[in-house]
């Protein structure tokens, strides 16, 4: 075990090339989907009031008809 | 093509396909890292240190993929004003910088033990150096207008003048006598380099061109959500 960590004496530049390639491509992938639901979250939102504006303004509208 | 052109039937598309690609990665990576690792030999020479190469290669690799990829989809979006083209090369920049900075961090760890130095100008890495500020100068380039418009315009036609760099990045190591080694895998008469190394190489290649995939969907479908986001609000502003 104690072996395969030194890596025959390059694990100084071996296991931080591995390390370094993990964190980034993960902090990367991380990012891009909290973004995405974040991004998604406020649509809904907005999509949410636009749907609940327009049924107002349907039944105000409606309303004076009457 | 033109049926995945449509950015409302493309969300859909790539919604379905993402968690199939995060599959394939996962996969891909568990049994690369695994042959990197295990079962393929230290180097006559080099000894453990060449399993440095697992990670350095296809990170190389991909930042000059990327980069072609971004270029490609610059050209689409200048010729064509195709929708999604633009979209598309913006959500690349950033994976292919990650891609290049990957490059030269583990290649300057291989480089200490290997060469004696953490860098070294020597024509590889300085245009490898080049294509990492290409990418940054796309990205704050795009970012530098009010008008989103213009941004788009100006970073694609720097995406298109920087793609001169690839050539010479691929080349550079025949054209002038550096100190970086030439190709061995990707070259005239076929690899010179042994299936117990090549094997590991080209699976971990493709685990990180489908990770570039996988990012590349979620990014798209966020920029194009945003887009909707943006939509709605400025209808919000002018009173629906």
């Amino acid at each position: 075990m104690a072996e395969f960590f030194s890596m025959g004496g390059y694990g100084a530049y071996v296991w931080p090339s591995y390390v370094m390639t993990a964190v980034v491509m993960a902090v990367l992938l991380f990012t891009s989907l909290r973004s995405l639901k974040a991004t998604e979250t406020a649509f809904d939102r907005l999509k949410g009031e636009a749907d609940a504006n327009k049924k107002k303004h349907q039944e105000a509208s409606n309303g004076d008809e009457a | 093509m033109h049926r995945f052109a449509n950015p409302t039937r493309f969300l859909k598309i790539a919604a379905a396909v993402q968690p199939w690609m995060a599959a394939i990665t996962v996969l891909l990576f568990g049994v690369g890292l695994y042959m990197s690792f295990f079962t393929a030999p230290p180097d006559y020479q080099q000894g453990e240190s060449v399993r440095i190469m697992y990670v350095h290669v296809p990170a190389a690799w991909m930042g000059m993929f990327c980069y072609a990829a971004m270029a490609v989809a610059s050209a689409v979006a200048l010729i064509w004003k195709h929708p999604l083209a633009d979209v598309a090369a913006k959500a690349t920049a950033p994976v292919g910088a990650a891609f290049t900075f990957l490059s030269l961090a583990t290649g300057s760890l291989w480089g200490k033990p290997m060469w004696g130095t953490w860098w070294v100008w020597d024509a590889r890495l300085t245009s490898m150096l080049i294509l990492f500020f290409l990418y940054i100068g796309y990205m704050a380039l795009q970012g530098a207008f009010d008008d989103r418009a213009r941004g788009a315009k100006a970073s694609a036609v720097l995406a298109l003048v920087g793609a001169v760099n690839l050539p010479i990045i691929k080349f550079s190591v025949d054209w002038w006598n550096t100190l970086h080694q030439p190709a061995s895998v990707i070259k005239m008469g076929g690899p010179s380099i042994h299936p117990d190394m090549l094997w590991p190489l080209l699976i971990m290649a493709v685990a990180f061109k489908t990770y570039y995939v996988w990012v590349l969907l979620v990014r798209i479908r966020q920029e194009l959500t945003a887009n909707k986001v943006r939509i709605l609000r400025l209808k919000q502003v002018h009173g629906g």
